[in-house]
């Protein structure tokens, strides 16, 4: 309790630069939430794709419907395929139909004999899409392939892009964060020399003195992190209303509230950690 | 309780600020220390608590070897020891009654107990109207009560006054001299650093005269003197006498203590 009183008596006395190692912390946290909601929703936009129809094959129209089941088998057996949705001539009129109902001239227009039987299929991973798409293009039954390869590799590099950029940033944060706190802690080591030393003829131990500085890295981190996680989770809470519009259907939020509470905690004990590594670094260094 | 045994201190600059000192103290005697300033008086407290290692000898206090006592045992060392310091130490942010609390605080006694032990040595050196206080709020005569307090809170075996007196006007002085008395006569151990003779004169007590880092003498208590712990009178009849300048060697030798 006395060791409490004392950080905080600590703290209260220089609040700028206490000030200074909350907003340094505090950015450091909010790019780490603002990365961890960006990698979930782009996990969930990939997940999302992977579950869609990736790869569409459209059937010559001669062909049997033996032949196209015979097809559907091999691309079962090679275990890549998560499903193949066969779509005859007439389901293929309806979903026409249905697409175009506000526009009787182009329904009009069209018949079930000149829309091509296809399979619509999902690959267990987006990795196997070229394989698959290869095994269609040289089948005799197919005259077109037409596959999602480009959206969904561009999203996965994106979404890789992101998180090696996300990576790095929170990496040189973190690391701008220790030095600064590390700075701050051995800043108000040295203001408080005089009273360290006195301390130490009057019987103080190294743990009593040492104590209320841990303690402040760790307030320090716990602060930073906390905030942090407030400012990206409100304007997370402001996108949601803006952005499922935008996202045409892709179920991304609401981002679960576990998922929100299970990054708060990471980011607290995280921080608690970057908190009580600065101030050990700094009690190290200056308080010899 | 207290032994230097042929101790010696060299300072970096090649300066001695003691020179074979070699001297008992038993438990509960009340010494003062004497000598002109830069004689090594500061140093033997710095040596005692130690704030500084003899460069060569032999100190033991309460059957501790200072020399060989492991870092770790120094604060045990220290709660023995009281010291107001020369220039009392005391912590400017800290309110009085949360520098006197501190060393209970720092022997992990609890709340309620230190709060009642340093409102009990507030009470018993007059300080207790000014607990909230801050040290800058002060006069000379309250600090040094204040610093006082604080080296008595854990109750101490050994008192090291530095020159408790030094800036005060002669009432306080004696008041301060009376209070060290008191404590002495409940068994602890003083040993005053002071060069105010008059304060000398009004207790009969062991002198121990330093010289130029050297035992000049060391007088026995004289029973004897009319005098002897007569320090209401004397505080009627002391005349404050003006300090002579420091001269230029002292003063270097001040510095040099300094490390």
């Amino acid at each position: 309790m006395k060791t409490f009183k004392t950080t905080w008596r600590n703290i209260r006395r220089s609040p700028y630069q206490a000030l200074v190692a909350i907003f340094i912390m505090t950015i450091t946290f909010y790019y780490v939430s603002f990365f961890a909601f960006n990698f979930y929703a782009s996990a969930k936009a990939i997940s999302y794709f992977e579950s869609r129809p990736q790869v569409t094959a459209f059937f010559e129209n001669e062909v049997k419907q033996a032949d196209i089941d015979n097809l559907k088998n091999e691309l079962m057996a090679t275990n890549k395929v998560a499903s193949a949705k066969f779509v005859s001539k007439q389901d293929a009129l309806k979903i026409y139909r249905e697409q175009n109902k506000d526009d009787p001239l182009l329904l009009e227009l069209v018949t079930a004999d000149i829309l091509p039987a296809s399979l619509e299929i999902s690959t267990v991973k987006i990795g196997n899409l070229s394989e698959i798409n290869n095994m269609l293009k040289d089948s005799p039954l197919v005259s077109e392939v037409v596959f999602l390869k480009d959206v969904v590799f561009t999203l996965t590099s994106m979404t890789n892009t992101l998180r090696r950029t996300g990576i790095e940033l929170i990496i040189v944060l973190s690391l701008v964060s220790i030095s600064i706190m590390i700075t701050i802690i051995g800043l108000k080591i040295s203001q408080k020399k005089q009273d360290i030393e006195i301390m130490r003829l009057i019987g103080a131990g190294g743990w009593y003195i040492r104590w209320p500085f841990i303690i402040e890295g760790i307030f320090y981190g716990f602060m930073g992190s906390l905030l942090g996680w407030t400012i990206a989770a409100g304007r997370l809470w402001f996108t949601t209303t803006s952005l499922p519009a935008f996202l045409q259907g892709i179920p991304i939020f609401p981002i679960p509230l576990v998922f929100l509470l299970g990054l708060l905690g990471t980011e607290i004990i995280v921080a608690v950690v970057l908190g009580i590594l600065s101030s050990f670094v700094a009690v190290l260094r200056y308080l010899k | 309780m207290i032994r230097l045994n042929k101790v010696s201190k060299q300072f970096r600059t090649g300066v001695f600020a003691l020179s074979d000192i070699s001297f008992n103290i038993e438990r509960g005697e009340f010494v003062f220390l004497v000598g002109p300033t830069g004689s090594g008086k500061t140093t033997i407290f710095r040596l005692l608590t130690r704030e500084a290692l003899p460069t060569t000898g032999e100190i033991i206090v309460d059957n501790w070897d200072i020399v060989k006592l492991p870092g770790n045992k120094l604060p045990h060392l220290r709660k023995k020891i009281g010291v107001v310091f020369q220039d009392l130490k005391l912590l400017m942010d800290r309110t009085i009654f949360e520098n006197i609390i501190l060393p209970l605080e720092v022997s992990g006694v609890n709340a309620i107990a230190a709060k009642k032990i340093a409102e009990e040595i507030m009470e018993k050196v007059g300080i207790n109207p000014h607990k909230d206080k801050f040290p800058i709020q002060l006069s000379g005569g309250e600090l040094q009560r204040a610093a006082l307090a604080r080296a008595l809170t854990l109750e101490p075996d050994i008192l090291l006054a530095d020159e408790p007196t030094g800036n005060l006007d002669r009432v306080t002085a004696m008041e301060i001299v009376k209070l060290l008395s008191e404590i002495n006569k409940k068994g602890t151990t003083i040993i005053m650093a002071t060069h105010n003779e008059d304060i000398i004169k009004a207790l009969s007590k062991r002198i121990i005269s330093l010289d130029n880092g050297q035992l000049a003498k060391d007088t026995a208590p004289s029973h004897s003197s009319p005098k002897s712990d007569n320090i209401e009178g004397e505080n009627k009849k002391l005349e404050t006498k003006p300090k002579p300048e420091k001269k230029k060697e002292e003063k270097k030798k001040e510095e040099d203590e300094d490390f």
